[in-house]
Formats: structure tokens, C-alpha cells, sequence
């Protein structure tokens, strides 16, 4: 078990033939992730990394049988990606572009409700279930096979959480970075939800950031339906305030919004929260021993 | 063709927060008035001795009287704010043509401290010549807030709009939250009839006022998905005397992310409204915001920036900045990234927090060694942490350079160094 991905994952890559592309798919097939090929527009009958490369993601899902999509598509045509692959019947969709208009993801987010396909992202790392697929940008060595299920709204801060974890001695089941956008397909709930209900995973690092309420939603649903240990950590303690926010924002966003606020109400609910982010290994491995 | 922008783009890959472009009222209200929402009129002046004429073309196009003389500046609060130099509020009203100039003169060119601006205020470089719309007439004019903006927890637009306008909405908000209303948009189908008619008797509004809000909100929401903004403000939207709905002032700000698909939005940029050192970094590709404290980092990721940040903060110092260098942290990137912080009289140390995961450490390693060497001295001490794809080799660069650099491997390492060398 593992949630999102795993080895059996069909993966295909959107923008398959662009530098960025290359280079991860490239990365990605050296981890061992089973990538069946990719798509351009344009390019379909090639063969590209020693794989296919179709027109369209309806092609690649029908003659490749993909399942799992990760886009590199720039951002002005990687809204239209998104729902390509939904249209398609991808079920997993992992968008690594970052500066999507918010209008296009906005439109995206409501057009994938209800195909069944799952997003994750977009301006994220991805998603890696460790020692069988790594769907997304991370350093896939530093991603050791273990226990623990990381979710986190930055890609490097999810790099540093998962070496910790493993200096620790403890390592990852699956990381999912969801993502800093505005708009995201899916949450730190839902990606807490997922790895609550991995039977492998034992314990949880929720990663968060200052800005939006996610994370306190995600808190609030671990009190009440939490059956792992959840170790916390929101950057930002000292980032000036309102230097993104206007005014009519900043009163939507409520007053959840601080690292402080997000804190306290993560430690309301139970969360073992650190203030120093060089402490989320030694963190988790404190708690499990006290567990066990 | 779609092949060739596939090829043509590079995915750039979380090198930046999500930024968004500010307008000044003046050119807020042009494009709100190319999409059809009714707005106060005016005309946009820079010399002193062009308001006359200005003021003249405008009672010929509108026939006011009297003229409101509007500071042009990125910051909230004009009308109570004050310029320095002279004392005038940033928003005032000339009784007839004769007073236009005077009053031009006791904005143009000072700098206006308001609420929201530092204390030094902001240097007013354009003033709005704007008609006068509080006349009287038939019913007594009233005034209404509305802002257009994105809910991150919906995901979706909202209209939120209340009966207390030209006052503070986060005052309202905290006073009165009863009379601040919000309607979500449903992205498939767009703003609906029946939406715009809830709003408007929301409003209170019946007749022909009542006819012209539908029209208003409907056009509003139509220039918020045209421009792709990322937030209107309109307070007040005012109903004058004869019925008629215009937005008096206009806070628009635009989605940076979009402006690929509007060039001449992207050519309204005004850099002297923003600082400069803000400027150089989003021209070099950096993610950076000045800070006030001892310790300059250089980071890659936003979120590993932020960390980074708190723990200088837990090691007993304060943070100088927040940079995030991004994903292709090459030589060229990080000399000029180690230039900006070293413009910072205040900076005592500066923590380099690198974790290769896309960029790689020996490549950062090499632009910090080089960076330093083009530099010559740089009198503060370095911490360098560099972890993830090459980091032996890079911590070897390091070591073998000669330079007086610190080098740590773990984040714990790094904070330590930091209290090591404040102490």
C-alpha cells in the first residue's frame, strides 16, 4: 500500500518534449517510475526517452493504457493540460508548472469535479511513494523507503523534512507537495486524509506556510478523525505581514492566516508542533517512541 | 503552432511567490470604462500648469463645476493623508476653476503620508482632475462598497459588497459584519441575472438606480475575468443624486501571472511606486523582500526561505531579508542575489540554505566561490548549508577555495553557526 502512486502507476508526461520535461522524465525513469510516454501536440508518433510520444492524452490513456499524469506544460496552456487529462480519464494529475493565471485554475479546479480525477498542485514538487515511483521534481535519493507520510505546500522544505526523516531512521511511506498556488486541486486535509487511511504509514509531518486557512481545516480534521501521530511545522513566523494581501483579502482569509495562528490552532488539536523547522525528524522520532 | 510554444517556454519552476501588479486609480478606471463600468470621470495631469486646461476639456466633456484633485500613488487612505511638504489632504476639492492650480500645487510633486504608507510617505507624481459627481439633485446621493475578488477556500470568485461605503471595510467588517454581503460565482456559467438583481436590492436600490447596479455589477464582474485581475475595489460605488451608478475610485490589481495575454496592461507598470531594490531582484529573476533585522539569507524555495528566516530568528538574530533564489541557481543568479544583500548596511552574516533538489549544489557552490572572488572582500561572515543532489561535491568546492566561508550540512549545523557568530 501507498497512496497516489506506486509501481504499477501508468505515468505520462504532458510537455513530454520541452527542456523541462526531458530533463524530470528523464529523472523519473532513473528512479524506476514506470513512465509509458508522453504527449505533445504535434509531435504523436515519436518516440522521445525511448518512449511514445502521442498527440493527445486521450491516445496516450487508450494505446498506453496511462493512468497518472505529471505536467510541464508552460503556464498559459497548462490550465487546458489539466483538463485534458481529466477529460482523458487520467486519475492522478500532478501539475509541476508554476504562474498559472488564478482565472484558468479557477475554471480548471470546477471543471475536474465530478471526472473522478484527482489534482495535485499546480507549483508543486509532486508526489513520490518511496522506492517505487517519484511522479514529480524531488531528489528521489533523499526520499528513503520508511514510515512516514509527508505533506507540505513547499518542495524544498519537503526535500529537507524527508532527509530528517530519514536521518532519524525512520523514512517515507509517501510525499505529496500540494502546492504554494492560491489554488490548489488538493488540500492538506484531503492529503492528510489519504495518509491516515495508508496502512503503512505510522506518522504524518504536515508541512504549512502563512497564508490561507488550509492547514487549520486540515488540524481540525485531524481532532476529530486522527489516528496517527501528526508532527507540524508553518514557516513564516517572521514573514512581514501584508506584503501580498490587500485589503478586501485579508478579510476573507480570516484570522487564521499567521504562522502563530496557524500554530495554535494546530496545537489545539492535538498536532505536535515544532517552532524550529531543523527539529521535524527528531520530532517525529520522539513521538513514535513515546507511542510505542 | 502549439508545438512551437512548447518548445519555445521553459517551465519556470517556484522561483516566485505569487506577485500581483498594482494600478493607480487613473488607469484602474480606463480599463474598467473599456469594459463599460460607468466610473467618476477625470483627466490625468503631471505638470501643475496643465490643470487649468485640464479642468476646462473636462467641464466641456461633463460639465462640472467643481473639480476633486486626486494624488496618484499606490497606497490607501489618500483623503485623510497628508503631504508633507505643504499639509494638504491627498484628495481635495476645488470650489470652481479658479482654485484648480492652487490645489494641484499642494499635491504635485510632494510626498503624501497616509495610513497606509511608511512615514516618509510616497512622492505624488500624477494627480486625477476628476469631476465633481456629489451634486444635488431628485434623491440624495449614497454611497456602497464592492469588491471583486478570488476565495482560496471556494476556489471561486466573489462579489462582496456592502451598503457602507467610503468608509474602511475592515471597520465594517469589525463593527457592523451584518452589512457586508458575498456572492459566489459559479466559474461554468459566470455571474447570473438573477445575482446582480439580489445584489442590487441588497442595496437597498429600487427604479432606475436599481436598474443601473445590475448594469454596473454585471459590467464590474465582466472586467474582472476580461483583465484578469486578481482583486477590484471599488469604495464607494456611488449612486448620485440623479440615479446614475459610478465607481468614484477604483483599486484595481492585476494577476502578474496573466499579463502575458495583456500587453498593454503589463506597459502601466509604474517601477517608481515600487522599492527599488524590489525592482532589481524581479528584473534578476530573484524573489526578494527587505527586511530589517542583521542576518541575510539566501535561499532556495519560498517555503525553505521562510524557514530559514525563523531560524535565524530561534539562533538569536533577525532576519535582513527574505530571497529566494529558485530553481536555477546558477553563478550569474547567486552574485547577483549576494549583491543585493550586501547593499544592506545592517547585515552582520549571511546564511546561505540551499537544498539541491532540480538546482544542483555544485553548481550553486560554484556561483557563491565565483560570486565571492568578482567581489573581492565581503566583510561579513558566511554560512553555507548546502544539502541534497551533489552536496559532497559542493561542500568540497567549498572547502577547497580557500575562502572564508562556513560550511554546515545539517539545518540544526546551520542555526548553530549562526548563534556562533553573533555571539
Amino acid at each position: 500500500m501507498s497512496v497516489l502512486v506506486n509501481k504499477n502507476s501508468k505515468v505520462i508526461v504532458q510537455g513530454f518534449t520541452g527542456s523541462e520535461g526531458t530533463f524530470h522524465a528523464g529523472q523519473m525513469i532513473e528512479y524506476g517510475t514506470n513512465v509509458v510516454g508522453g504527449v505533445t501536440p504535434g509531435k504523436g508518433g515519436t518516440t522521445h526517452l525511448d518512449r511514445p510520444v502521442f498527440n493527445t492524452v486521450a491516445d496516450a490513456v487508450e494505446k498506453a493504457g496511462a493512468d497518472t499524469s505529471i505536467i510541464f506544460v508552460p503556464p498559459a496552456f497548462a490550465a487546458d493540460a489539466i483538463m485534458e487529462a481529466a477529460a482523458a480519464g487520467i486519475k492522478v494529475i500532478v501539475c509541476i508548472t508554476e504562474g498559472i493565471p488564478v482565472n484558468d485554475m479557477v475554471k480548471a479546479k470546477e471543471y475536474i469535479k465530478g471526472t473522478g480525477a484527482r489534482l495535485i498542485g499546480p507549483n508543486c514538487p509532486g508526489v513520490i511513494t518511496a522506492g517505487e515511483a517519484k511522479v514529480g521534481i524531488m531528489p528521489g535519493f533523499v526520499f528513503k523507503k520508511g514510515k512516514i507520510g509527508i505533506v507540505s505546500k513547499s518542495g524544498t522544505l519537503t526535500y529537507e523534512a524527508a532527509d530528517q526523516i530519514a536521518k532519524a531512521g525512520l523514512g517515507v511511506t509517501t510525499a505529496i507537495g500540494i502546492g504554494g498556488d492560491p489554488i490548489i486541486g488538493t488540500t492538506t486535509k484531503e492529503a492528510v486524509e489519504l495518509l491516515m487511511n495508508d496502512p503503512e504509514t505510522e506518522g504524518i509531518v504536515m508541512i504549512g506556510e502563512i497564508g490561507g486557512s488550509l492547514e487549520a481545516i486540515a488540524a481540525r480534521w485531524i481532532k476529530e478523525n486522527g489516528t496517527k501521530p501528526v508532527v507540524g511545522f508553518i514557516a513564516g513566523e517572521t514573514a512581514p505581514a501584508g506584503r501580498t494581501m490587500g485589503h478586501a483579502g485579508a478579510i476573507v482569509g480570516g484570522a487564521d492566516d499567521t504562522a502563530q495562528a496557524k500554530k495554535r490552532i494546530m496545537r489545539e488539536c492535538g498536532i505536535h508542533v515544532v517552532d524550529s523547522p531543523a527539529q521535524i525528524g527528531a520530532k517525529m522520532a520522539e513521538v513514535l517512541s513515546v507511542k510505542a | 503552432m502549439e508545438c512551437f510554444f512548447f518548445d519555445l517556454f521553459i517551465v519556470h519552476l517556484r522561483h516566485k511567490i505569487f506577485i500581483k501588479m498594482n494600478l493607480h486609480e487613473y488607469q484602474g478606471k480606463s480599463i474598467l470604462n473599456s469594459f463599460g463600468v460607468a466610473t467618476q470621470r477625470g483627466i490625468v495631469v503631471d505638470k501643475a500648469e496643465d490643470a487649468v486646461a485640464a479642468a476646462k476639456k473636462l467641464t466641456e466633456e461633463t460639465g462640472t463645476g467643481w473639480y476633486v484633485v486626486k494624488a496618484q500613488i499606490h497606497a490607501g487612505g489618500r483623503g485623510k493623508g497628508q503631504v508633507e511638504e505643504t499639509g494638504s489632504n491627498g484628495v481635495v476639492l476645488a470650489k470652481g476653476i479658479d482654485h484648480v492650480e492652487e490645489k494641484v500645487k499642494g499635491i504635485l510633486g510632494g510626498h503624501l503620508v497616509t495610513a497606509q504608507t511608511n512615514g516618509k510617505g510616497k512622492k505624488v507624481n500624477k494627480v486625477l482632475i476628476a469631476e465633481d459627481v456629489y451634486y444635488p439633485g431628485a434623491s440624495q446621493p449614497s454611497e456602497f462598497y464592492m469588491s471583486v475578488l478570488l476565495d482560496r477556500e471556494k476556489g471561486r470568485n466573489i462579489i462582496m459588497y456592502s451598503t457602507e461605503g467610503g468608509m474602511d471595510i475592515e471597520h465594517v467588517a469589525e463593527t457592523t459584519p451584518h452589512l457586508i454581503f458575498k456572492e459566489e460565482i459559479d466559474p461554468r456559467v459566470g455571474l447570473q441575472a438573477f445575482q446582480s438583481r439580489k445584489i442590487a436590492f441588497n442595496l437597498g436600490l429600487s427604479g432606475e438606480a436599481f436598474k443601473q447596479m445590475t448594469k454596473f455589477v454585471t459590467a464590474l464582474y465582466a472586467a474582472y475575468e476580461g483583465c484578469d485581475a486578481s482583486m477590484f475595489e471599488i469604495n464607494p460605488v456611488l449612486k448620485t443624486s440623479d440615479d446614475k451608478i459610478i465607481a468614484v475610485d477604483a483599486k484595481v490589481t492585476l494577476d502578474d501571472n496573466a499579463l502575458f495575454r495583456h500587453k498593454d496592461y503589463a506597459e502601466m507598470r509604474d517601477k517608481t511606486e515600487e522599492d527599488p531594490m524590489d525592482v532589481e531582484a524581479s528584473e534578476a529573476g530573484l524573489n526578494y523582500v527587505k527586511l530589517d533585522g542583521n542576518v541575510a539569507c539566501m535561499v532556495n524555495g519560498a517555503g525553505l526561505a521562510m524557514a530559514t528566516m525563523d531560524i535565524i530568528k530561534l539562533s538569536g538574530g533577525n532576519p535582513a531579508n527574505f530571497l529566494d533564489v529558485g530553481g536555477t541557481a546558477d553563478a550569474e543568479r547567486v552574485q547577483k542575489a549576494f549583491g543585493l544583500i550586501l547593499k544592506d548596511p545592517n547585515v552582520k552574516a549571511i546564511l546561505i540554505n540551499i537544498f539541491g533538489g532540480i538546482v544542483r549544489c555544485d553548481r550553486v557552490a560554484q556561483g557563491v566561490v565565483d560570486a565571492y572572488k568578482a567581489m573581492g572582500n565581503i566583510p561579513v561572515p558566511i554560512i553555507v548549508r548546502l544539502q541534497g543532489t551533489n552536496a559532497e561535491e559542493a561542500k568540497k568546492l567549498i572547502d577547497e577555495s580557500g575562502l572564508n566561508v562556513h560550511s554546515a550540512v545539517l539545518l540544526q549545523e546551520a542555526a548553530d553557526k549562526v548563534k556562533e557568530v553573533l555571539a
